[in-house]
């Protein structure tokens, strides 16, 4: 009889429900089980300051945290689904008008490009868009970077000197560089990367270099954090990656970590900074209170907390980035319309083509 | 054991079919019940096809294009390689454990079906840094021997080490019952008539356990092909990261789409396969009596290398992943990573999990009951329908379920309900599959006796068929709830905001590179789940006192 199979799982499930609950006193702060953690002090005023959706391809490990503050700061109520950025992405042009999310923020330019080539973006108003650099936001203002995230080569400082590597990306195709190196072609920093490289050579030159980083046999790595630990424990001598992971394991394992960062300079496509951003949905009914976020992220504030807490560039407010990184002027990047970074489709047509992916 | 699911036996006789109860027709709650069900399931490939039909032209000259053919017969080659692995594995394992005097066999029967709980998310990782260019054993071995390279672990051999360790168990689980409920009197039989103990084995015991067999495998040729975890770790290009990569890459859900339908259609071939596996053979006793206990099979001085093999399985597919998150948590807790025991993302987990199991055993059990006990053409579509998601990477259910209920049940969008719908949607094949093989062992006449005895068809499911089929209910609760546990695409997307479960804290922390982070929530998930894990397995302890 079915209820004497009900009964005897009931039973087993509680155990298992008792054990858990017997743990949760130790954690009194944790039993909400919601990130939409109103502190009391927020919540006291959260009438006068309503409450926004917030859809976050950037991690919470990351920017949990700085959303707590706005939170405490304004008395605007945060609700954030963490999720994949081009997930998100997905998910708000599935939802359509009936999306519940004011505001997307997200991991790179290109999705924002995505939602914004749907029509799903609102225009964000001058005040805000001019805190931003206009290389680092959408030309129709409908999104703006928040940080920048400088592509660098990460690489083992037992094998390799900063003096063997290339002054150009496009000397990484010589053949003394056959399996020494190492990438993560299903990352979607790499692909922008490919992507810019595209816009501004062309995509001969783009097939060109990637036949030639094919033809060195580089390791694939599935992100950028396992090419920075490939590279410190001497798997491979050189990784293509964004800077800032460089910069965490540095923090994180100290300064005998076996692996440090290279930046192009003078324009190379190698030294292409791409930006996490974020835009207001156009269905959001909440507008204010979503552009009161968005300004947030501009703030002072924030742009300090990517600076110390993320270790990327902060783009607005005259903040200045960690000391570890040289500054943005130094690095110079090439001349590029982020928005151009949006063809993603041709990028992964030529990377499939050429059996990179 | 007195009476009821174990009494089993083959008779292939052709000719003999089971007439008078299928004579019935089905009773119509049954086939309401199915309907809805099959409704429900029909959900995500039904936007797949929407999808694909109003995509452009392009798209068919894109799913025809060399590269897709090519990842395509990768992927069946993953898919078959694993399948087969599993059963090599997973059948004398099984043997081993309920049918042999091997020592050690009640410990070994929990331990190698443990595996099972590590998601490939976290065990691709585990693999990464034991097996990997640089990784523990290479360093161990480069001590000791000066050992350069292994082996290449990325790529094919690496997806099929990772989904192979990780889903032998649903062959095992699957054969193991199917052991436990053979009559041992037509193995004595075929001694008694001259056969030797391997040509038993090969002759009678094995044909006997085909059903179980195709079980297993079926939802480890599936699950192989859904995926994502240990192909996207272990860099193989299969099918479903082919349309990750579309989602992820390209936001283009109209060729990703596509290609989830090309999995659909597959799903249908191995579907197929299994079906015709089956036949129509007949697998309960067609006599009444006591089933004796059955006699141990006496391994001698075998027992060395049977107890090697289930050792080397357990530490390779258990011991080896738990250790190496048990590492990251001590050298996190080290470096002063503050424990972070998520006791609510555990009772989060273990709820919901729970939840969908319950559910997945209602909607599974009309429609086992009418593809085994009222056999038809309908029924057999029925079965099929309720596989069908089964193959589906995650990410194509919750953007499908995302679609539908953001435009029609918006006030059910981003619910527990809705994701425990979807857990159910995805997890349904699990409950399905152990549900129905353990209905076959259950002979019809039992049910006609009731019924000539003036009980109505209803009144029979609840106090003859539902008790006679419990081991099977139990044990697909449990699968289900083991696989909700370690969800992640559908808790993100359709879980209320800010739901946490251990599976989304897990991925919260490696997204970003924190293992030690990930550990304590990783490790979680397998001591919960494993905890789970010997409720179903508490039969084989007691059975074998």
């Amino acid at each position: 009889m079915l209820p004497s199979a009900v009964r005897r799982l009931v039973p087993a499930l509680m155990t298992i429900g008792i054990l858990v609950a017997c743990g949760t006193p130790s954690s009194p702060t944790g039993a909400a089980g919601t990130t939409s953690t109103t502190p009391a002090t927020a919540s006291a005023s959260s009438s006068a300051g309503g409450s926004i959706t917030v859809y976050s391809g950037r991690n919470e490990e990351l920017v949990g945290q700085l959303i707590e503050q706005f939170q405490t700061s304004t008395g605007i109520t945060v609700n954030v689904k963490y999720a994949d950025t081009a997930e998100l992405a997905a998910t708000i042009m599935e939802e359509g008008a009936n999306s519940p999310a004011d505001v997307f923020f997200a991991q790179d330019a290109g999705a924002l490009g995505a939602l914004a080539a749907e029509d799903r973006l609102a225009k964000l108003p001058d005040t805000i868009l001019q805190s931003v650099e206009q290389r680092f936001r959408s030309p129709e203002g409908e999104w703006a970077g928040v940080s920048g995230r400088a592509r660098a080569v990460v690489y083992n400082t037992k094998n390799v000197t900063e003096a063997d590597l290339p002054q150009s990306i496009f000397g990484f195709t010589d053949p003394k560089w056959k399996g020494r190196l190492g990438w993560a072609p299903t990352n979607g920093s790499f692909q922008a990367f490919v992507t810019a490289l595209r816009v501004l050579e062309g995509d001969a030159k783009a097939r060109e270099w990637l036949e030639g980083i094919k033809a060195n046999e580089p390791k694939v790595y599935e992100n950028n954090t396992a090419v920075v630990k490939a590279a410190a424990a001497g798997e491979i001598d050189a990784g293509f990656v964004n800077h800032y992971y460089l910069v965490r394991q540095l923090q994180e394992q100290g300064e005998s970590f076996g692996a440090r960062n290279y930046y192009f300079t003078k324009g190379d496509p190698g030294a292409l900074i791409n930006v996490a951003g974020v835009g207001v949905l156009n269905s959001s009914k909440n507008q204010e209170a979503a552009q009161q976020f968005v300004q947030f992220l501009l703030s002072a504030e924030a742009q300090r907390y990517f600076a110390d807490k993320t270790y990327e560039y902060p783009l607005a407010a005259g903040v200045q980035p960690n000391s570890a990184l040289p500054p943005l002027s130094e690095i110079q990047s090439p001349e590029l319309d982020l928005s151009k970074l949006e063809d993603l489709k041709g990028t992964l047509q030529l990377l499939q083509d050429l059996g990179i992916l | 054991m007195s009476v009821g699911p174990s009494t089993t036996a083959r008779s292939k006789n052709q000719g003999v079919r089971e007439q008078p109860l299928h004579s019935l027709r089905a009773p119509l709650p049954l086939i309401m019940l199915a309907l809805l069900v099959v409704g429900a399931m029909l959900l995500p490939i039904a936007y797949l096809v929407v999808r694909a039909i109003t995509a452009d032209a392009n798209i068919v000259q894109q799913l025809f294009h060399p590269r897709t053919i090519t990842v395509f017969g990768s992927t069946v080659l993953l898919a078959t390689s694993v399948t087969a692995t599993c059963i090599l594995v997973g059948v004398p394992l099984a043997w081993l454990t309920v049918a042999s005097d091997m020592p050690g066999r009640r410990w070994f029967a929990v331990l190698t079906a443990l595996p099972l709980v590590i998601p490939t998310y976290i065990g691709g990782y585990a693999i990464v840094s034991a097996l990997g260019p640089r990784g523990a054993l290479q360093v161990l071995l480069g001590r000791l021997f000066g050992v350069e390279r292994l082996p290449e672990l990325y790529g094919f051999w690496g997806a099929w080490l990772a989904l192979a360790l990780f889903s032998y168990p649903y062959v095992l689980l699957s054969v193991q019952s199917g052991l436990r409920g053979l009559d041992p009197a037509l193995e004595e039989a075929s001694r008694s008539l001259g056969f030797g103990p391997w040509r038993t084995f090969w002759r009678v015991t094995l044909p006997q356990l085909r059903p179980s067999i195709a079980a297993g495998a079926l939802l480890v040729a599936l699950y192989t092909l859904s995926d994502f975890g240990a192909v996207s770790l272990l860099q193989f290009n299969s099918f479903s990261r082919a349309i990750y990569v579309q989602y992820r890459g390209a936001f283009d859900r109209d060729y990703a789409a596509a290609l989830a339908l090309v999995l659909v259609l597959l799903t249908a071939v191995v579907l197929g396969a299994e079906m015709w596996t089956r036949g129509r053979a007949r697998y309960h006793r067609s006599t009444v009596g006591v089933v004796k206990p059955r006699p141990r099979a006496k391994l001698g001085p075998w027992r060395w290398p049977a107890i090697i093999f289930c050792s080397v399985v357990v530490l390779i597919a258990l011991v080896m992943p738990v250790g190496v998150v048990s590492f990251w948590l001590v050298r996190g807790l080290q470096e002063g990573e503050p424990l972070r025991l998520v006791w609510s993302a555990a009772w989060n987990s273990v709820y919901t999990a729970a939840a969908a199991a319950v559910f997945a055993v209602f909607a599974a059990l009309p429609i086992a009951i009418l593809a085994v006990r009222f056999r038809s053409r309908w029924t057999t579509v029925f079965e099929g329908i309720a596989y069908g998601g089964y193959a589906l990477p995650g990410i194509v259910i919750a953007l499908a379920l995302v679609r539908f209920a953001s435009q029609y049940t918006p006030l059910l969008y981003q619910t527990l309900a809705l994701m425990i719908f979807a857990y159910v949607l995805r997890f349904l094949p699990q409950a399905l599959g152990t549900i129905r093989s353990t209905l076959l062992s259950v002979s019809p006449s039992l049910e006609e006796a009731a019924r000539s005895l003036g009980y109505s068809p209803l009144r029979v499911t609840l106090r003859v068929t539902l008790p006679l089929i419990r081991p099977g209910i139990l044990s697909g609760a449990a699968l289900v709830f083991l696989t909700a546990m370690k969800e992640l695409p559908t808790t993100l997307l359709l879980g209320p905001i800010g739901f946490k479960t251990l599976a989304t804290a897990t991925w919260t922390a490696t997204a970003e590179g924190f293992f030690a982070r990930a550990a304590a929530p990783a490790l979680l998930i397998i001591v919960v789940s494993a905890f789970s894990m010997l409720f179903v397995l508490r039969d084989t302890w007691s059975d074998q006192h």
